[in-house]
C-alpha cells in the first residue's frame, strides 16, 4: 500500500506562496475588500474606545469638587456650566447663599464663579484665588503657572489664561485684551475694560485649559452688566469635608427637597453618568453601524473570492494535477480570506487612529477633556480577532467550492 | 513487471441527454520502464480521458491501473494525489502554466507537492530546456515554444517514472513541433522516465520507434464514441 508521508500536499511555505500570489493576482479586489474590513475594524474600535474613554473622562472630571450649588434648574446644566464650562448658566445666586454654604461646617472649600463674558468665543470666568491655591483638580495636582507668570490680583484687571487658549490665541504674559459680553462671541459686544495677562496655566488636560480666569469682581462689575447683579455669582463649587459621609445627602435634602430656590448638584460623577445614560442610545446606534459594516465586509470577502472562483478553476485544476490535495486548496482559500481580513485590520488601526484623533481633537477643543488614542482598550484585541475570524468564516463557502473543483473538466477539454 | 499495466479499463460519461457513453474500453495495455510510446488518435477518441485515468485525475468505472507497482484503485484520493506528484509528470497541449508564477516558480511549485523543493535541480532543468535567461519571466512574457519548454521542465521536476504528454505539439508549427518532441524525449531519457505521448499528428508520431493507433487499444464501438 502506498503510504502518504506528507501532511497537506505541499509545505506551509507553498501554501503561503499560493495565497500571496492569489492576493497579488486579485490586487484590486483584495485592496477594496481589505479597505471595507479596515473601515469596519476602525469604526468598531473607535466607537468603543472613544465611548469608554469619554465616559470615564467626563465622569472622572470634577475639578476637585464634590458638588455645585446654583440657581434652581437642571443639575446637569449646572455641572456642565460650572465644571465643564459648557452650556449657559441656569441663573445666579445671591452672595449670601455663597456665604451660607461656605460657612457650613461640613464644607471644606467653597469657590464662587461668575460667567457671562468671553474672549473671541473662549469663556471668561470670574473666581477667587482659592480655585488655584486650595484646590487639587486631581489627587495631588494643583494648577500651576508656566514660568514667568503670576496669579491675578483680585483687585486689578488681570487675567490667568488656560494653556489651550494661550496657544490658540497666541496670548502671553503682558498681553492685553478686551472681554466681549455674553458667552457667544459677537464683535459688537466688546467691553471697554482692558485686562492684562499675568500668567498662563500649565496644561492640566481639564476644562480649565480653555478658560480665561479673572477676578470674581471683574465679571460682577464689568461695564454693561446689571449693577443690581453685582453681588451675585453664577455658581459655587463645593468640596465637602472628608468623612462627612452624610453631608451630601443632608445638603441634597436641604436645597433640592426642602428648598425651592437653589439646586445642589451632587455627586458630580453620578450626574455626568446620567448624561451618558441619556445618550447611550447613540452609542448603541454607532456600535450597530460598526457591526453592520463588519458583516458587509465579511460578505464582500465572500463575494470577492466566490466571484473569482470561475477564473480560478483552471488554476486549481492545474495545482491539483501537480499533486495539491483538495484540503490544501481548501486551506489556501481560507487563508486568503483570513489574510484579507488581517490586512484590513492592520489598516483598521490606521483608520482607528485617524477617527480617534479627529474626534479627540473636537472633544478637546470643545471641552478641554483629553482622550488618548494610544490608551489600551480590550476592543483592540477582540475586534481584530473577531473580524479576522469572520473573514476566515466568510471564506468557507468559496473554499468548499474550490475543494469540489473537478480537475478533468477544468483542464483541457476531452480530445 | 511493467511500469504501467492497465487491464479491463472502462470509463463512461453521462451525456446531457442522459445517455451513457463509453469513452474508454481498454482490455490490456502496458508500458515498460523507460519506454517511449506514442498513441495516435483522432480528436474525440478519448486520448485525454485515457491519460487522465492513468494520472488518477479520473477514476475508472471498472478495471485496474497499476503504476510502479501501485494499484490505483486501492489508493485514496490523497494517495493518488501523492502518487501523481511523485511518479507522474504531465505535459499538456495548452501547457497549463500558472500565469501568476515565474518559470522557476512553476517548476518549484510542482516540486513542493512531490518529494520536496530542489532549486538547483529546477534551475538545471530550465537550463537544460534552454531557458536559463528566462527563469524569472512570467509565462505571458514567453513565446509559445518557450512556454512548452517550461511545461516540460515542470513535468520532469519530481524525477517522475512516467511522463504523460497530451498533444504537446498541438500549438506548434512543424519545425518547432519536431524540436519539441526531440527535447521531451531527450529530457525523459536523461531522467530515466518512460514517456507516453498522445497526438493526432502523424509527423509527431513518425519520431517514435514505437507508435500505435489508439483505436487499436481502445475497443469501443462507433456508437459508443463521444465527440
Amino acid at each position: 500500500m502506498y503510504q502518504s508521508n506528507y501532511p497537506g500536499g505541499g509545505n506551509l511555505m507553498t501554501v503561503w506562496l499560493i495565497v500571496l500570489k492569489s492576493l497579488r493576482q486579485h490586487a484590486l479586489s483584495t485592496v477594496i475588500t481589505a479597505f471595507s474590513v479596515a473601515l469596519a475594524g476602525g469604526l468598531l474600535m473607535s466607537v468603543w474606545s472613544i465611548q469608554e474613554q469619554s465616559e470615564a473622562a467626563f465622569t472622572g472630571v470634577n475639578a476637585g469638587f464634590d458638588a455645585v450649588l446654583g440657581a434652581r434648574g437642571s443639575k446637569l446644566q449646572l455641572v456642565l456650566n460650572a465644571i465643564f464650562n459648557l452650556e449657559a448658566s441656569p441663573g445666579n445666586l445671591a452672595w449670601s447663599d455663597f456665604l451660607d454654604i461656605q460657612n457650613n461646617p461640613d464644607v471644606e472649600l467653597a469657590v464662587p464663579i461668575a460667567v457671562g463674558d468671553n474672549y473671541r468665543g473662549y469663556r471668561i470666568v470670574g473666581t477667587t484665588l482659592d480655585l488655584f491655591e486650595k484646590t487639587e483638580y486631581a489627587p495631588g495636582k494643583k494648577f500651576t503657572l508656566q514660568p514667568g507668570g503670576n496669579w491675578f490680583d483680585p483687585a486689578r484687571r488681570e487675567a490667568v489664561v488656560g494653556g489651550f487658549i494661550a496657544r490658540n490665541m497666541n496670548l502671553k504674559v503682558g498681553d492685553t485684551f478686551h472681554p466681549f459680553h455674553g458667552l457667544i462671541f459677537d464683535e459688537k459686544n466688546q467691553h471697554s475694560e482692558t485686562y492684562v495677562v499675568m500668567g498662563v496655566l500649565k496644561p492640566s488636560n481639564t476644562p480649565a485649559d480653555r478658560v480665561i480666569w479673572i477676578p470674581l469682581e471683574g465679571i460682577q462689575k464689568m461695564s454693561g452688566h446689571d449693577p443690581a447683579l453685582a453681588t451675585e455669582v453664577s455658581a459655587v463649587l463645593v468640596k465637602l469635608k472628608a468623612g462627612s459621609a452624610l453631608a451630601g445627602f443632608q445638603m441634597d435634602l436641604m436645597y433640592n427637597r426642602q428648598g425651592n430656590r437653589l439646586t445642589f448638584a451632587w455627586p458630580i460623577a453620578a450626574i455626568m453618568a446620567e448624561l451618558f445614560d441619556k445618550i447611550g442610545w447613540f452609542n448603541r446606534v454607532l456600535a450597530l453601524v460598526s457591526y453592520l459594516v463588519a458583516i458587509v465586509a465579511a460578505a464582500s470577502i465572500l463575494a470577492g473570492i466566490y466571484n473569482s472562483m470561475n477564473e480560478r478553476r483552471r488554476e486549481i485544476a492545474i495545482l491539483r494535477t501537480l499533486g495539491a490535495r483538495r484540503s490544501t486548496i481548501f486551506v489556501c482559500i481560507l487563508l486568503e480570506a483570513a489574510s484579507i481580513s488581517t490586512l484590513g485590520m492592520l489598516a483598521g488601526f490606521a483608520i482607528y487612529g485617524i477617527i480617534f484623533t479627529v474626534v479627540a481633537g473636537i472633544i478637546r477643543a470643545q471641552t478641554g477633556v483629553v482622550l488618548d488614542p494610544l490608551k489600551f482598550n480590550p476592543v483592540m484585541l477582540w475586534a481584530p480577532a473577531v473580524l479576522i475570524a469572520l473573514g476566515a468564516f466568510a471564506g468557507i463557502i468559496p473554499a468548499v467550492k474550490a475543494y469540489r473543483t473537478d480537475i478533468a473538466s477544468n483542464l483541457t477539454p476531452h480530445s | 513487471m511493467p511500469l504501467l499495466a492497465i487491464s479491463q479499463l472502462v470509463k463512461s460519461f453521462i451525456t446531457p441527454a442522459g445517455f451513457e457513453h463509453t469513452v474508454i474500453n481498454v482490455k490490456q495495455f502496458t508500458l515498460d520502464d523507460t519506454a517511449h510510446m506514442a498513441l495516435q488518435g483522432e480528436s474525440g477518441s478519448g486520448k485525454t480521458t485515457f491519460l487522465h485515468l492513468i494520472a488518477g485525475i479520473l477514476r475508472p468505472d471498472t478495471g485496474s491501473i497499476t503504476i510502479a507497482g501501485q494499484a490505483m484503485s486501492a489508493l485514496s484520493e490523497p494517495q493518488r494525489d501523492r502518487l501523481r506528484a511523485t511518479t507522474i509528470g504531465y505535459v499538456f497541449q495548452t501547457f497549463n502554466l500558472l500565469q501568476g508564477y515565474t518559470c522557476l516558480e512553476n517548476v518549484l511549485l510542482g516540486m513542493s507537492f512531490g518529494p520536496g523543493i530542489d532549486k538547483a535541480f529546477a534551475e538545471a532543468l530550465l537550463k537544460r530546456v534552454g531557458l536559463e535567461d528566462c527563469m524569472k519571466h512570467f509565462p505571458r512574457q514567453l513565446s509559445i515554444g518557450q512556454q512548452q519548454r517550461v511545461a516540460v521542465a515542470r513535468a520532469l521536476a519530481n524525477r517522475p517514472k512516467l511522463v504523460l504528454a497530451d498533444e504537446p505539439t498541438g500549438n506548434l508549427d512543424h519545425k518547432n513541433a519536431r524540436k519539441s518532441v526531440t527535447l521531451i524525449r531527450e529530457a525523459c531519457r536523461e531522467n530515466g522516465a518512460a514517456l507516453l505521448l498522445v497526438s493526432h499528428d502523424h509527423e509527431t508520431l513518425s519520431q517514435f520507434e514505437k507508435a500505435q493507433e489508439f483505436e487499436c487499444i481502445n475497443q469501443i464501438t462507433p456508437a459508443e464514441e463521444i465527440l
